[in-house]
């Protein structure tokens, strides 16, 4: 009794942390009635600041002194060069007219006739046979070169990705102090929206190919270091000792013992490259990258659904047929190396032979005759898809429109727009204020320093008013994507047959590029704010869901079995075994959701989400708003880092 | 716990005040007496450090079998690794036919891993995606041996360990046994002077662990190399070693023969440890015998002092008065009924 008593008395002198925010909330709520509408540094779309200004200046001044200044011409002019060269040669090799031939050097028989081989060689048939037939179909929409201009673009860039990325990651497996130098960087590097990646590297490498290939490296390369170091660092440590004690040297043991071991997760970090780069290449198309990306950019901007649902489902069918062709090769790699002698060797060999000679042949046809070059173009039935695609949309819009538009209005009147004014009609100073505070009770002290800094420097980069609107929007969809994540989530986690259905979708959601999830829901909702918010959703929720059903699952069996033995209903056990310790499972849906969730609210700046995503897509096509485009860029950034470092002190403190 | 001079002066591997510390700054530990004398818990509290192996003595002579036994966290497993610097260890000297291994450097460590000793591990460290053959030719492969050469000496050892007819297997094709078969085959390829063995059976079946402890008696008995072997199974150390060093938490309690730790256990912790063991079969005459006093009768059969007491039992039991222990004509000591049975009823 005198404990509870005691224990009493200590909540009441000393008010929990959701009294505190209530309160924190209140005062907001209070300040925000009587200052409404000052200090909202809210700007027009075409206005600038004097930032803004100085960013064209810089612009312009490193445009005029490209050829001039030493550090241009014999460093970044030079890296622009060589992967120039290397990316136009490998479009001439399959996408492009080059080498004085109206066509390029492999036609499509070859081009499928090798990924079919390759896929065999390196997986299994059962996968190179749907992958050469994936290929054909890309024939089929009448989007070979496109596809063919994405593919070598994330060919070239993940070959020079992993030329780095590969040495990289063996070097933080071996060295511990290189693997804690290197971490903080790749994980920043992965929360960072595709999208930021952009700005900046136009400013040194202009737009065009070289940029959206260095780009897409830069974005792609951490999870092939990553994977690669962890491979490594996981090899069984005995045999590692083994190894030494028996003297081998370091170069003996690296390539005798650590690489065969760490094989299998280095080739998955290879599929996550590939994907990676993939999602990157078809966003690069707003910096005039060539490809599919470019096809669903122009008819998204021109509200185009057929054609942008076209080229979308092309994307789609490459991004499977990499991701399977190089997932199967991962297990492939695993299962040589725990049961070596399944494949009969002679007869694969037989097989490797004669694919080869076919496959020679398939190239050398295609290299000389029409037919066998340029894809049939009376067999495309493109412009059928993209009918089907235009007249679903149009019946949707004429059927459908009372549905859709209720469900968008509701949600726009009810969520979106009463947070969004909250948001951009408050004093800056008071929302951040909020913002700190709100860190400091939901996460930690240090994370509201990095949220105050992030604060004042987003008042600096003069786009505030766009940053918070779109705050709102992520925060409006990160709810959804919660609530789904929650919901899907203990469902999976509790349920094997859910978890058996629902997990092959959900990584299949996950390895398609943002990208393409806006269009389906262009056709639905027309350009609007929703649409990218519904975009984000679906594009984040396989990620929190997948999370929210590993941490119920990794709940320990005994738990569950105790709390079911004293007689709780499956509510309860829901809510007081499983959700209460699958908490920090919680906290990290959420930061992955955010994470995932900004950068596609991001990329719904392309069809109309507006905020800072327009500004950065607008940067990109108008000169005079290319300032304002970077500024823009940089507040992606700050949010991004504001948000994952305030749900990273969160989780951390749920631990 | 010094070993005798004697068996330091022609002694394989000396080890003298070795210290491994873990955490920041760990040189400060061993070079700081009030650091050194502090128990483990306390220097953690003191320091954060945590010291696996503390000042630890001890001198293995040619051809003997070392036993360093311990429970898990006694650091038995950071000594034997200190002993070929597979863990660097903070101070003290490992001696190796007189050279001092911790002033090696890489390259001279590196000769001596190749040729002069080898590890058998706990769970058998084998590279899953090579044949046992290439496995067991794995030491003679890096030290840059042909590959005809070293498939030859792989395939004597494989036949040597009873593995003849798998050479061809992959390690995940064999039972636990035979893949510490290969491990062990693996450390016999390179005909080291010294094999190191971590826990290597603790991983197996009980049988299989039988069977594998008499293959290296019967290995030793072959080949006869010196054997540092580390277990935290009584019987196991009592059934292999020539001589055991007790150790806990870092420290050593007691080293000697199985015998003198069953029949004199230097403290509590030893004494509760040997407490099951059957003393009728580790313990010899010299242990259990009473001096003569005058009343006794000296005409009964006489015995060695060095025979284990259970070969003693009937002989004892069979004559109708004490049992005299002699060494060389020298009467040391009687055995009666009453101390064969106390010793047989485990007392």
């Amino acid at each position: 009794m005198a404990q509870l008593a005691l224990s009493n008395r200590i909540s009441l002198r000393r008010p929990g942390r959701g009294v505190l925010l209530l309160a924190v909330l209140v005062v907001f709520l209070a300040l925000w009635t009587v200052l409404r509408g000052v200090h909202t540094l809210a700007l027009g779309a075409a206005d600038l600041t004097s930032l803004h200004r100085a960013l064209n200046d810089f612009n312009d001044a490193l445009g005029a002194s490209r050829d001039s200044n030493p550090v241009f011409l014999y460093f970044f002019n030079e890296i622009r060069l060589v992967v120039d060269e290397f990316t136009t040669f490998l479009q001439g090799l399959i996408a492009q007219p080059s080498f004085g031939r109206p066509v390029p050097v492999i036609g499509w028989l070859g081009v499928v006739a090798l990924v079919g081989y390759i896929s065999y060689a390196v997986a299994s048939w059962k996968v190179a046979l749907p992958a050469a037939i994936g290929f054909a179909f890309l024939g089929l929409q009448g989007l070979w070169q496109e596809s063919m201009d994405t593919l070598a673009l994330t060919l070239s860039a993940v070959i020079i990705a992993l030329l780095f990325a590969i040495p990289l990651g063996i070097w933080a497996g071996l060295s511990d102090r290189f693997n804690r130098l290197v971490t903080p960087v790749l994980d920043l590097m992965q929360t960072m929206p595709t999208f930021v990646y952009l700005a900046p590297l136009t400013l040194i490498f202009l737009i065009g190919p070289a940029s959206a290939t260095i780009a897409t490296l830069i974005y792609a390369a951490p999870p092939a270091i990553r994977f690669t170091a962890h491979g490594i660092r996981n090899a069984p440590r005995e045999t590692v000792e083994a190894s030494e004690s028996l003297g081998a040297t370091t170069g003996q043991t690296l390539v005798k013992v650590l690489l065969p071991a760490a094989k299998r997760t280095i080739v998955l970090g290879i599929n996550q490259t590939i994907m990676a780069a993939l999602s990157m290449v078809t966003i690069a198309a707003l910096i005039d990258a060539p490809g599919l990306g470019k096809t669903v950019v122009k008819a998204l901007q021109t509200l185009d659904v057929g054609t942008a649902f076209n080229a979308g489902l092309a994307i789609v069918v490459m991004a499977i047929v990499l991701d399977r062709v190089t997932s199967m090769a991962g297990l492939r790699a695993e299962r040589e190396r725990l049961h070596p002698r399944r494949t009969s060797t002679v007869v694969r060999r037989a097989m490797l032979v004669a694919g080869g000679v076919l496959t020679i042949v398939a190239v050398y046809l295609s290299t000389t005759y029409v037919w066998a070059s340029e894809f049939p173009p009376d067999a495309s039935f493109g412009p059928a898809i993209a009918q089907a695609a235009t007249d679903v949309t149009d019946w949707v819009q004429n059927n459908l429109s009372s549905v859709t538009n209720g469900f968008k209005d509701f949600f726009t009147l009810v969520l979106i727009d009463p947070l969004q004014t909250l948001l951009t009609e408050s004093p800056w100073w008071l929302l951040g204020a909020l913002i700190v505070a709100v860190t400091v009770l939901v996460g930690s002290v240090r994370a509201a320093v990095v949220s105050a800094v992030c604060v004042l420097l987003l008042w600096g980069t003069g786009v505030w008013s766009d940053a918070m609107a779109t705050l709102a929007s992520t925060v409006v969809a990160t709810l959804i994507v919660m609530v789904l994540g929650v919901v899907l989530g203990v469902w999976m986690g509790r349920s094997r047959m859910v978890e058996r259905v629902l997990r092959p979708l959900l990584d299949a959601g996950q390895t398609m590029p943002a990208f393409v999830y806006l269009v389906p829901f262009l056709a639905l909702f027309g350009a609007s704010r929703f649409t990218a918010i519904v975009a984000a959703v679906v594009f984040a929720a396989p990620v929190a869901i997948k999370v929210v059903a590993d941490g119920i699952q990794s709940v320990p069996p005994t738990t569950v079995e105790a709390a079911t033995a004293a007689g709780s209903s499956t509510w309860q056990l829901i809510t007081k075994v499983q959700l209460p310790m699958a908490r920090h499972a919680l906290t990290l849906a959420t930061n992955q959701g955010l994470i995932y969730v900004l950068s596609m609210v991001v990329v719904g700046g392309l069809v109309g989400a507006g905020a800072l995503g327009y500004d950065v897509v607008a940067g990109f096509a108008q000169g005079q708003l290319y300032g304002k485009g970077l500024a823009a860029g940089v507040a992606i950034v700050l949010l991004g880092v504001m948000l994952d470092r305030l749900t990273k002190a969160a989780a951390q403190r749920s631990q | 716990m010094a070993a005798p001079a004697s068996v330091e002066a022609d002694s394989v591997i000396a080890v003298r005040g070795l210290w491994k510390v873990f955490g920041a700054r760990p040189e400060r530990v061993p070079a700081d007496p009030s650091l050194a004398a502090l128990s483990r818990r306390e220097l953690m509290d003191a320091t954060g450090c945590v010291a696996a192996v503390c000042g630890i003595d001890f001198a293995v002579a040619p051809g003997e079998v070392f036993v360093v036994m311990g429970l898990s966290g006694s650091g038995k497993s950071t000594l034997v690794r200190c002993l070929t610097r597979l863990v660097e260890p903070t101070a003290g000297e490992v001696v190796f036919e007189g050279e001092d291994i911790l002033a090696a450097d890489r390259k001279r460590l590196r000769t001596l891993r190749r040729d002069k000793f080898s590890m058998v591990f706990q769970h058998f460290g084998l590279l899953p995606h090579r044949r046992v053959i290439d496995n067991v030719a794995y030491g003679l492969e890096v030290r840059g041996a042909r590959k005809a050469d070293r498939w030859a000496r792989a395939q004597e050892v494989i036949e040597l360990v009873g593995l003849g007819g798998n050479e061809r297997s992959y390690p995940d094709q064999l039972s636990g046994g035979m893949q510490q078969r290969v491990g062990l085959a693996r450390a016999l390829a390179g005909d080291p002077d010294v094999l190191f063995f971590d826990e290597p059976f603790s991983a197996l079946d009980p049988l299989i662990r039988r069977d594998m402890q008499n293959e290296v008696i019967r290995l030793h008995h072959e080949v006869g190399k010196t054997m540092v072997f580390i277990t935290h199974d009584l019987s196991e150390a009592l059934k292999l070693g020539d001589r055991i060093l007790i150790m806990r938490d870092g420290k050593a309690v007691q080293c000697g023969t199985g015998e003198e730790l069953v029949g004199a256990p230097a403290d509590e912790y030893v004494a509760d440890f040997v407490h099951d063991v059957p003393r009728a079969d580790v313990l010899t005459l010299k242990w259990i015998m009473r001096p003569p006093s005058d009343d006794d009768v000296l005409d009964g059969p006489e015995l060695a002092p060095d025979v284990v007491v259970r070969e003693a039992v009937r002989t004892v039991l069979e004559a109708d008065r004490p049992v005299k222990v002699v060494r060389d004509g020298e009467l040391l000591g009687l055995v009666d009924h009453k101390e064969i049975l106390a010793t047989v009823a485990g007392e």
